[in-house]
Protein backbone atom coordinates (compact mmCIF):
# COMPACT_ATOMS: atom_id res chain seq x y z
CA UNK A 1 0.00 0.00 0.00
CA UNK A 2 1.12 3.54 -0.62
CA UNK A 3 0.00 6.85 0.75
CA UNK A 4 1.31 10.34 0.08
CA UNK A 5 0.89 13.24 2.51
CA UNK A 6 0.44 16.26 0.26
CA UNK A 7 0.99 19.93 0.78
CA UNK A 8 -2.66 20.36 1.74
CA UNK A 9 -5.52 17.93 2.37
CA UNK A 10 -8.64 19.17 4.14
CA UNK A 11 -12.25 18.16 3.63
CA UNK A 12 -12.73 20.63 0.78
CA UNK A 13 -9.89 19.16 -1.28
CA UNK A 14 -9.51 15.67 0.21
CA UNK A 15 -10.40 13.86 -3.04
CA UNK A 16 -6.94 14.39 -4.49
CA UNK A 17 -5.31 12.79 -1.42
CA UNK A 18 -7.70 9.84 -1.45
CA UNK A 19 -7.20 9.22 -5.18
CA UNK A 20 -3.50 8.59 -4.59
CA UNK A 21 -3.96 5.90 -1.92
CA UNK A 22 -2.69 2.64 -3.36
CA UNK A 23 -4.20 -0.34 -1.57
CA UNK A 24 -2.35 -3.04 -3.54
CA UNK A 25 0.18 -5.20 -1.65
CA UNK A 26 -1.43 -5.00 1.81
CA UNK A 27 1.71 -6.40 3.51
CA UNK A 28 3.71 -3.21 2.97
CA UNK A 29 2.91 0.43 3.61
CA UNK A 30 5.00 3.13 1.96
CA UNK A 31 4.51 6.66 3.24
CA UNK A 32 5.82 9.62 1.31
CA UNK A 33 5.23 13.30 1.90
CA UNK A 34 5.55 16.75 0.43
CA UNK A 35 9.07 17.89 1.13
CA UNK A 36 8.29 21.55 1.83
CA UNK A 37 5.09 21.88 3.86
CA UNK A 38 2.35 19.47 4.90
CA UNK A 39 -0.94 20.67 6.31
CA UNK A 40 -3.67 18.06 6.64
CA UNK A 41 -7.03 17.40 8.31
CA UNK A 42 -6.95 14.99 11.28
CA UNK A 43 -8.95 12.50 9.21
CA UNK A 44 -5.93 12.18 6.92
CA UNK A 45 -3.77 11.21 9.89
CA UNK A 46 -6.42 8.70 10.95
CA UNK A 47 -6.37 7.15 7.47
CA UNK A 48 -2.57 6.77 7.50
CA UNK A 49 -2.63 5.37 11.05
CA UNK A 50 -5.39 2.95 10.12
CA UNK A 51 -3.43 1.69 7.11
CA UNK A 52 -0.40 1.23 9.37
CA UNK A 53 -2.40 -0.77 11.92
CA UNK A 54 -3.85 -2.88 9.14
CA UNK A 55 -0.39 -3.74 7.83
CA UNK A 56 0.91 -4.47 11.34
CA UNK A 57 -2.04 -6.72 12.14
CA UNK A 58 -1.48 -8.77 8.97
CA UNK A 59 2.18 -9.51 9.54
CA UNK A 60 4.29 -9.75 12.67
CA UNK A 61 7.30 -8.21 11.00
CA UNK A 62 5.28 -5.62 9.14
CA UNK A 63 6.99 -3.42 6.69
CA UNK A 64 6.13 0.24 7.03
CA UNK A 65 8.49 2.35 5.00
CA UNK A 66 8.26 6.00 5.84
CA UNK A 67 10.32 8.42 3.84
CA UNK A 68 12.12 10.85 6.14
CA UNK A 69 9.95 13.94 6.56
CA UNK A 70 11.72 17.09 5.47
CA UNK A 71 8.79 19.51 5.50
CA UNK A 72 9.01 22.41 7.92
CA UNK A 73 5.73 21.27 9.49
CA UNK A 74 7.02 17.73 10.14
CA UNK A 75 6.92 18.17 13.95
CA UNK A 76 3.15 18.36 13.78
CA UNK A 77 3.02 14.68 12.84
CA UNK A 78 5.24 13.74 15.76
CA UNK A 79 3.02 15.64 18.19
CA UNK A 80 -0.14 14.14 16.74
CA UNK A 81 1.38 10.73 17.49
CA UNK A 82 1.64 9.44 13.94
CA UNK A 83 5.11 7.93 14.26
CA UNK A 84 4.51 6.30 17.62
CA UNK A 85 1.24 4.94 16.27
CA UNK A 86 3.13 3.36 13.38
CA UNK A 87 5.92 2.25 15.74
CA UNK A 88 8.46 4.25 13.76
CA UNK A 89 11.33 6.35 15.01
CA UNK A 90 10.81 9.83 13.62
CA UNK A 91 14.33 10.87 14.67
CA UNK A 92 12.78 14.17 15.74
CA UNK A 93 13.60 15.94 18.96
CA UNK A 94 10.66 18.13 19.89
CA UNK A 95 9.79 20.28 22.83
CA UNK A 96 6.31 19.27 23.91
CA UNK A 97 4.08 22.31 24.33
CA UNK A 98 0.97 22.45 26.46
CA UNK A 99 -1.61 20.75 24.28
CA UNK A 100 -4.69 22.25 25.91
CA UNK A 101 -6.95 23.97 23.43
CA UNK A 102 -5.16 22.59 20.44
CA UNK A 103 -5.43 18.93 19.50
CA UNK A 104 -6.31 15.39 20.35
CA UNK A 105 -3.55 13.09 19.13
CA UNK A 106 -4.28 9.89 17.26
CA UNK A 107 -6.14 7.53 19.58
CA UNK A 108 -7.30 3.97 19.08
CA UNK A 109 -10.66 3.17 20.68
CA UNK A 110 -11.44 -0.51 20.91
CA UNK A 111 -14.31 -0.79 23.38
CA UNK A 112 -17.00 1.04 25.29
CA UNK A 113 -14.91 1.90 28.40
CA UNK A 114 -12.10 3.32 26.26
CA UNK A 115 -14.67 5.43 24.38
CA UNK A 116 -15.99 6.92 27.62
CA UNK A 117 -12.44 7.59 28.86
CA UNK A 118 -11.62 9.26 25.54
CA UNK A 119 -14.68 11.53 25.73
CA UNK A 120 -13.87 12.51 29.32
CA UNK A 121 -10.20 13.22 28.50
CA UNK A 122 -10.96 14.99 25.25
CA UNK A 123 -13.08 17.83 26.62
CA UNK A 124 -10.43 19.44 28.88
CA UNK A 125 -7.91 19.14 26.02
CA UNK A 126 -10.11 21.19 23.74
CA UNK A 127 -10.97 23.91 26.29
CA UNK A 128 -14.35 24.62 24.75
CA UNK A 129 -17.41 26.54 25.83
CA UNK A 130 -20.28 24.34 27.04
CA UNK A 131 -22.40 25.07 23.94
CA UNK A 132 -19.60 23.72 21.75
CA UNK A 133 -18.85 20.68 23.88
CA UNK A 134 -22.23 19.01 23.49
CA UNK A 135 -22.28 18.44 19.72
CA UNK A 136 -18.65 17.28 19.74
CA UNK A 137 -19.22 14.74 22.50
CA UNK A 138 -22.35 13.66 20.73
CA UNK A 139 -20.69 13.15 17.36
CA UNK A 140 -17.72 11.24 18.77
CA UNK A 141 -19.93 8.97 20.86
CA UNK A 142 -22.37 8.12 18.10
CA UNK A 143 -19.77 7.59 15.40
CA UNK A 144 -17.36 5.55 17.48
CA UNK A 145 -20.24 3.39 18.75
CA UNK A 146 -21.16 2.78 15.10
CA UNK A 147 -17.64 1.50 14.54
CA UNK A 148 -17.62 -0.68 17.65
CA UNK A 149 -21.03 -2.20 16.85
CA UNK A 150 -21.16 -2.50 13.11
CA UNK A 151 -17.72 -2.30 11.53
CA UNK A 152 -16.30 -5.65 12.73
CA UNK A 153 -12.95 -3.84 12.74
CA UNK A 154 -10.36 -5.68 14.78
CA UNK A 155 -8.53 -2.40 15.28
CA UNK A 156 -11.56 -0.46 16.54
CA UNK A 157 -11.81 3.22 15.67
CA UNK A 158 -8.94 5.62 15.08
CA UNK A 159 -9.84 9.13 16.21
CA UNK A 160 -8.07 12.46 16.09
CA UNK A 161 -9.08 16.12 16.33
CA UNK A 162 -7.50 19.52 16.02
CA UNK A 163 -8.57 23.03 16.91
CA UNK A 164 -7.59 25.68 14.34
CA UNK A 165 -7.32 29.09 15.89
CA UNK A 166 -7.42 31.08 12.65
CA UNK A 167 -10.72 29.62 11.48
CA UNK A 168 -12.00 28.91 15.03
CA UNK A 169 -12.83 25.41 13.85
CA UNK A 170 -12.59 21.92 15.34
CA UNK A 171 -11.76 19.26 12.76
CA UNK A 172 -12.44 15.65 13.65
CA UNK A 173 -11.55 12.38 11.95
CA UNK A 174 -12.94 8.93 12.78
CA UNK A 175 -11.70 5.99 10.72
CA UNK A 176 -12.01 2.23 10.79
CA UNK A 177 -10.77 -0.60 8.63
CA UNK A 178 -13.76 -2.88 9.11
CA UNK A 179 -16.31 -4.23 6.64
CA UNK A 180 -17.57 -0.87 5.36
CA UNK A 181 -21.02 0.62 4.96
CA UNK A 182 -22.16 -1.48 1.99
CA UNK A 183 -21.71 -4.82 3.76
CA UNK A 184 -23.47 -3.54 6.88
CA UNK A 185 -26.41 -1.97 5.04
CA UNK A 186 -26.86 -4.93 2.66
CA UNK A 187 -27.68 -7.20 5.60
CA UNK A 188 -31.17 -5.68 5.56
CA UNK A 189 -31.51 -3.45 2.49
CA UNK A 190 -30.91 -3.52 -1.24
CA UNK A 191 -27.93 -1.32 -2.11
CA UNK A 192 -26.29 -2.24 -5.42
CA UNK A 193 -23.56 0.42 -5.17
CA UNK A 194 -21.50 1.98 -2.40
CA UNK A 195 -23.31 5.25 -3.05
CA UNK A 196 -26.69 3.53 -2.57
CA UNK A 197 -25.43 2.14 0.75
CA UNK A 198 -24.04 5.50 1.89
CA UNK A 199 -27.32 7.17 0.94
CA UNK A 200 -29.29 4.67 3.03
CA UNK A 201 -26.85 4.93 5.95
CA UNK A 202 -27.38 8.70 6.02
CA UNK A 203 -31.16 8.42 5.86
CA UNK A 204 -32.90 8.74 9.25
CA UNK A 205 -34.34 5.54 10.66
CA UNK A 206 -32.44 3.15 8.38
CA UNK A 207 -30.05 0.68 9.96
CA UNK A 208 -28.27 -2.36 8.64
CA UNK A 209 -29.57 -4.42 11.54
CA UNK A 210 -33.18 -4.56 10.32
CA UNK A 211 -35.40 -3.57 7.42
CA UNK A 212 -38.07 -2.49 9.92
CA UNK A 213 -38.85 1.23 10.17
CA UNK A 214 -37.63 2.69 13.44
CA UNK A 215 -34.90 0.09 13.81
CA UNK A 216 -34.54 -2.55 16.49
CA UNK A 217 -34.66 -2.12 20.26
CA UNK A 218 -30.93 -1.38 20.10
CA UNK A 219 -30.38 0.43 16.78
CA UNK A 220 -32.40 3.28 15.34
CA UNK A 221 -30.25 4.18 12.34
CA UNK A 222 -29.81 7.76 13.43
CA UNK A 223 -26.13 8.31 14.28
CA UNK A 224 -24.89 9.32 10.84
CA UNK A 225 -28.01 11.37 10.08
CA UNK A 226 -27.59 13.32 13.32
CA UNK A 227 -23.92 13.94 12.58
CA UNK A 228 -24.57 15.10 9.05
CA UNK A 229 -27.39 17.32 10.32
CA UNK A 230 -25.16 18.90 12.97
CA UNK A 231 -22.66 19.73 10.23
CA UNK A 232 -25.37 21.04 7.92
CA UNK A 233 -27.05 23.29 10.48
CA UNK A 234 -23.65 24.70 11.41
CA UNK A 235 -22.78 25.12 7.69
CA UNK A 236 -19.77 22.84 7.93
CA UNK A 237 -18.15 20.13 5.83
CA UNK A 238 -18.94 16.49 6.47
CA UNK A 239 -17.44 13.60 4.50
CA UNK A 240 -18.24 9.91 4.47
CA UNK A 241 -15.99 7.55 2.50
CA UNK A 242 -16.52 3.82 2.24
CA UNK A 243 -15.91 1.32 -0.54
CA UNK A 244 -15.02 3.31 -3.62
CA UNK A 245 -17.30 6.25 -2.86
CA UNK A 246 -16.90 9.57 -1.10
CA UNK A 247 -19.97 11.58 -0.12
CA UNK A 248 -19.20 15.17 0.78
CA UNK A 249 -21.68 17.58 2.34
CA UNK A 250 -20.71 21.03 1.12
CA UNK A 251 -20.79 24.16 3.22
CA UNK A 252 -23.93 26.28 2.93
CA UNK A 253 -23.49 29.97 2.34
CA UNK A 254 -24.25 32.05 5.39
CA UNK A 255 -27.09 33.92 3.75
CA UNK A 256 -28.93 30.72 2.80
CA UNK A 257 -31.58 29.38 5.16
CA UNK A 258 -30.53 25.88 6.17
CA UNK A 259 -33.06 23.17 5.37
CA UNK A 260 -32.52 19.61 6.56
CA UNK A 261 -33.40 16.77 4.21
CA UNK A 262 -33.85 13.11 4.95
CA UNK A 263 -32.31 12.15 1.60
CA UNK A 264 -28.62 13.12 1.66
CA UNK A 265 -28.68 13.51 -2.12
CA UNK A 266 -31.04 16.48 -1.66
CA UNK A 267 -28.35 18.28 0.35
CA UNK A 268 -25.76 20.41 -1.38
CA UNK A 269 -23.09 17.76 -1.89
CA UNK A 270 -20.56 16.15 -4.17
CA UNK A 271 -19.96 12.46 -4.69
CA UNK A 272 -17.03 10.60 -6.14
CA UNK A 273 -17.48 6.92 -6.90
CA UNK A 274 -14.12 6.39 -8.54
CA UNK A 275 -11.83 6.30 -5.53
CA UNK A 276 -9.55 3.51 -4.31
CA UNK A 277 -11.53 0.92 -2.36
CA UNK A 278 -11.55 1.65 1.38
CA UNK A 279 -12.54 -1.50 3.24
CA UNK A 280 -13.90 0.29 6.30
CA UNK A 281 -15.42 3.71 6.81
CA UNK A 282 -13.91 7.18 6.98
CA UNK A 283 -15.77 10.11 8.56
CA UNK A 284 -14.46 13.66 8.64
CA UNK A 285 -16.27 16.67 10.02
CA UNK A 286 -15.51 20.34 10.63
CA UNK A 287 -17.27 22.33 13.32
CA UNK A 288 -16.95 26.08 13.03
CA UNK A 289 -17.27 27.31 16.60
CA UNK A 290 -18.21 30.83 15.51
CA UNK A 291 -21.30 29.53 13.74
CA UNK A 292 -22.26 26.80 16.20
CA UNK A 293 -25.97 26.75 16.94
CA UNK A 294 -27.16 25.97 20.44
CA UNK A 295 -27.47 22.21 20.64
CA UNK A 296 -31.14 22.34 21.65
CA UNK A 297 -31.99 24.54 18.65
CA UNK A 298 -30.21 22.08 16.48
CA UNK A 299 -32.19 19.19 17.98
CA UNK A 300 -35.45 20.96 17.16
CA UNK A 301 -34.54 20.99 13.48
CA UNK A 302 -33.44 17.37 13.54
CA UNK A 303 -36.58 16.25 15.36
CA UNK A 304 -38.85 17.73 12.75
CA UNK A 305 -37.24 16.15 9.71
CA UNK A 306 -36.47 12.85 11.43
CA UNK A 307 -40.02 12.27 12.58
CA UNK A 308 -41.56 13.36 9.28
CA UNK A 309 -39.21 11.15 7.32
CA UNK A 310 -39.81 7.98 9.37
CA UNK A 311 -43.59 8.55 9.38
CA UNK A 312 -43.72 9.10 5.63
CA UNK A 313 -41.83 5.89 5.00
CA UNK A 314 -44.08 3.98 7.38
CA UNK A 315 -47.10 5.43 5.58
CA UNK A 316 -45.68 4.47 2.19
CA UNK A 317 -45.30 0.87 3.38
CA UNK A 318 -48.78 0.79 4.94
CA UNK A 319 -50.86 -1.81 3.16
CA UNK A 320 -54.61 -1.96 2.80
CA UNK A 321 -56.59 -5.07 1.85
CA UNK A 322 -57.58 -5.27 -1.80
CA UNK A 323 -61.30 -5.98 -2.38
CA UNK A 324 -62.39 -7.25 -5.77
CA UNK A 325 -65.66 -8.51 -7.28
CA UNK A 326 -65.39 -11.59 -9.42
CA UNK A 327 -69.06 -11.79 -10.36
CA UNK B 1 -44.43 4.68 42.40
CA UNK B 2 -40.97 3.23 41.74
CA UNK B 3 -38.14 5.54 40.83
CA UNK B 4 -34.98 4.73 38.86
CA UNK B 5 -32.21 7.25 39.44
CA UNK B 6 -30.11 7.13 36.30
CA UNK B 7 -27.07 9.25 37.15
CA UNK B 8 -25.28 6.63 39.32
CA UNK B 9 -25.87 4.08 36.57
CA UNK B 10 -24.87 6.07 33.49
CA UNK B 11 -22.97 9.21 34.54
CA UNK B 12 -23.50 12.79 33.41
CA UNK B 13 -23.17 11.99 29.69
CA UNK B 14 -25.52 9.09 29.09
CA UNK B 15 -24.26 7.54 25.88
CA UNK B 16 -23.71 3.87 26.70
CA UNK B 17 -26.58 2.05 25.04
CA UNK B 18 -25.56 -1.29 26.54
CA UNK B 19 -26.30 0.22 29.93
CA UNK B 20 -29.55 1.69 28.61
CA UNK B 21 -30.66 -1.72 27.40
CA UNK B 22 -29.69 -3.32 30.74
CA UNK B 23 -31.70 -0.72 32.64
CA UNK B 24 -34.69 -1.31 30.39
CA UNK B 25 -34.57 -5.09 30.69
CA UNK B 26 -33.53 -5.46 34.31
CA UNK B 27 -35.18 -2.47 35.96
CA UNK B 28 -37.91 -0.86 33.89
CA UNK B 29 -39.66 -3.91 32.46
CA UNK B 30 -39.97 -5.75 35.82
CA UNK B 31 -41.70 -2.66 37.28
CA UNK B 32 -44.08 -2.40 34.34
CA UNK B 33 -44.76 -6.13 34.44
CA UNK B 34 -45.84 -5.76 38.07
CA UNK B 35 -48.41 -3.26 36.84
CA UNK B 36 -46.72 -0.36 38.59
CA UNK B 37 -45.86 3.07 37.27
CA UNK B 38 -42.35 4.51 37.42
CA UNK B 39 -40.26 7.63 37.38
CA UNK B 40 -37.05 7.79 35.35
CA UNK B 41 -34.98 10.41 37.12
CA UNK B 42 -32.43 12.24 34.94
CA UNK B 43 -31.13 14.54 37.68
CA UNK B 44 -27.44 15.48 37.17
CA UNK B 45 -27.45 14.10 33.65
CA UNK B 46 -26.18 16.84 31.35
CA UNK B 47 -26.73 15.12 28.05
CA UNK B 48 -27.86 11.88 26.44
CA UNK B 49 -27.47 10.52 22.95
CA UNK B 50 -30.35 9.48 20.76
CA UNK B 51 -28.89 5.95 20.73
CA UNK B 52 -29.06 5.84 24.51
CA UNK B 53 -32.64 7.13 24.61
CA UNK B 54 -33.64 4.70 21.87
CA UNK B 55 -32.15 1.71 23.69
CA UNK B 56 -33.86 2.86 26.89
CA UNK B 57 -37.43 3.43 25.75
CA UNK B 58 -38.13 2.55 22.10
CA UNK B 59 -38.86 -1.10 22.76
CA UNK B 60 -41.18 -0.21 25.62
CA UNK B 61 -43.30 1.82 23.21
CA UNK B 62 -43.15 -0.92 20.60
CA UNK B 63 -44.12 -3.72 23.00
CA UNK B 64 -46.51 -1.99 25.42
CA UNK B 65 -47.93 0.57 22.98
CA UNK B 66 -47.71 4.33 23.21
CA UNK B 67 -49.92 4.32 26.32
CA UNK B 68 -46.90 3.09 28.26
CA UNK B 69 -45.95 6.77 28.41
CA UNK B 70 -48.90 7.27 30.78
CA UNK B 71 -47.05 4.99 33.19
CA UNK B 72 -43.58 6.51 32.91
CA UNK B 73 -42.61 9.99 34.09
CA UNK B 74 -39.33 11.56 33.04
CA UNK B 75 -38.08 13.64 35.95
CA UNK B 76 -35.51 16.44 36.14
CA UNK B 77 -34.66 16.48 32.44
CA UNK B 78 -32.76 19.48 31.14
CA UNK B 79 -33.57 20.88 27.68
CA UNK B 80 -31.16 18.63 25.78
CA UNK B 81 -32.33 15.48 27.52
CA UNK B 82 -36.01 16.28 27.04
CA UNK B 83 -35.51 17.17 23.35
CA UNK B 84 -33.79 13.86 22.64
CA UNK B 85 -36.43 11.87 24.50
CA UNK B 86 -39.09 13.71 22.50
CA UNK B 87 -37.38 12.77 19.23
CA UNK B 88 -37.45 9.08 20.14
CA UNK B 89 -41.06 9.21 21.32
CA UNK B 90 -42.04 11.07 18.14
CA UNK B 91 -40.55 8.64 15.67
CA UNK B 92 -41.77 5.59 17.57
CA UNK B 93 -45.41 6.67 17.11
Amino acid sequence: MKVHLPNSAFLGNINAFLKLIDTSNPDVLEITSNNKWISVHPVVLCIVASLGLEVRSRKKEASIQCEKFTATSKHYFERMGLFSFLQLDSEMEITKHESAGRFIPLTQIIDSPSLLRFIEDMIPLLHLEEKNVEPIKYIISELVRNVLEHSESKNGAIVSAQYYIKSNTIRIGIVDSGVGISKTIRKSHIAPTDLDAIRLALTPGITGTTSREGGTDYNAGAGLFFTKSIAKINRDFFVLYSGNTLYKLLREKNKDKVILYSDPLDDKHTKDAGLPHWLGTVVGIDIDLTETEEFVTLLDGIRKIYTTSVRERKKAKYKKPTFIWTK
Amino acid sequence: MDKIILFPLVGSFAENKDKARDIRINEIIPILEKGQNLILDFENIDSITQSFAHALISDLIRNYGIDVLDRISFANCNKTVSKILEIVVDYMQ
